[in-house]
């Protein structure tokens, strides 16, 4: 597994059952746009939102945004269904929720694999990310950040999770033990780290608090319920012009030092090695996709 | 396949459209009612169509009631109807 590149500084929830939404979330620019066919459909709309969700991604109108779909846990009577339609229909990345252990990820591969061979699918094509809502999950995050190739990333959730710890969303110390050790884990894979979702959309200052905390933590982005929320944490995520000028100055000895053959470059008598030329040019990237922040 | 039960799909929301289908005897009755009937009426009556004949529904009463939506709703409003209707247990996703 290699560190991933692509940016996935905001994953926005959309309800699978709502039509309105489905057709316009694209505008709203989100790196990744995930369909909910689990906890924000009622149970008697799985049927018609898995086939809404279905024929939205096959659409295909969402651009370079990625796609995800949260299926329902495989455990359920929807869970396969849900699969079918989202790796028939093409979609980018399966969000498996309430993931426990490896062998739950080791479970929706198999299915995975057994539906892109029935549809005609690259197998392998199919990305996955699993979600980690309990404190079984928190305990074999690496495991878990490990157990397929498929996987892009990991993430918290924090409902059930703090439910499962038996306490309440609060000032994030709840979430600080979780937090620390899915991070862990997904560095140790080489994979991406996503924060819970921040609920309380009218709150821009405690939103921008905990992006800031998440951000530090190293985090690569948030999952997000509200559109509004996007700009706000895309600035957050922006380098500012200081640190875009340094980066653009390491990345260019770096490509000097390679012309000349060197094997280790410095910049102002300080040596440059890869994960400074690989952070640098993470900074550009975020910089080409919104700007510096304001 | 056949629709043996009465069934509904969507919601009047706007982009949205709300699907009724019901058994019949014999013949195929789709009524098309739309906002944007002017300019997208042949539009959703073909989708509409072509979406049954994929299903193999040849007799039935559709009404189809659109309140703006996209080909891509209208497609999984009918097939949930008629999949609702015909009282389905297996998918084939190739007629989807």
């Amino acid at each position: 597994m290699t560190t991933s590149t692509k940016l996935r500084r905001s994953m926005l929830f959309l309800p699978g059952s709502n039509a309105a939404m489905l057709s316009t979330a694209f505008v709203f620019k989100p790196d990744s746009i995930m369909f909910d066919l689990e906890d924000a459909v009622s149970l008697r709309e799985k049927d018609s939102a898995r086939l809404l969700v279905f024929h939205a991604l096959k659409l295909r109108n969402y651009r370079d945004m990625e796609t995800v779909v949260r299926i329902n846990p495989l455990s359920t009577p929807f869970g396969l269904l849900d699969l079918e339609a989202a790796v028939r229909a093409g979609v980018d990345v399966v969000r498996l929720p309430k993931t426990d252990t490896a062998e739950d990820v080791h479970a929706l591969e198999r299915e995975v694999e057994r539906i892109e061979r029935e549809c005609g699918r690259d197998v392998g094509s199919t990305k996955l990310m699993a979600a980690i809502e309990s404190a079984s999950g928190v305990i074999n995050a690496v495991a878990i950040a490990t157990a397929s190739p498929r996987l892009i990333g990991i993430a918290l959730a924090g409902f059930d999770y703090v439910m499962d710890m038996q306490t309440e969303r609060g000032d994030g110390t709840e979430l600080f033990y979780a937090r620390c050790a899915v991070l862990h884990a997904a560095r140790y894979a080489k994979i991406d780290a996503f924060d819970v979702v921040f609920s309380d959309v009218n709150d821009d200052e405690g939103f921008l608090k905990e992006v800031e905390l998440i951000k530090r933590l190293g985090f690569n982005g948030k999952s997000l319920i509200n559109p509004r929320q996007i700009e706000q944490l895309h600035n957050a995520f922006a380098p500012t012009q200081e640190e875009v000028d340094y980066s653009r100055r390491v990345v260019a000895a770096a490509e000097l030092g390679e012309r000349q053959g060197l094997g280790v470059v410095s910049l102002n008598g300080k040596m440059i090695d890869a994960p400074v030329i690989q952070h640098a040019r993470v900074v550009l990237q975020r910089a080409q996709a919104s700007g510096v922040r304001r | 396949m056949k629709i043996v039960k009465e069934a509904i799909a969507g919601t009047l929301e706007s982009s949205d459209v709300l699907v009724k289908v019901a058994p019949s005897d014999g013949t195929l009755e789709v009524v098309v009612t739309s906002e944007v009937e002017h300019q997208f009426g042949a539009q959703i009556r073909a989708v509409v169509d072509e979406t049954l004949i994929r299903l193999g529904i040849s007799e039935g009463i559709v009404l189809v009631e659109d309140k703006g939506a996209l080909d891509c709703t209208l497609r999984a409003r009918v097939q949930t109807a008629v999949l609702r209707g015909g009282a389905v247990k297996t998918l084939d996703w190739s007629a989807l």
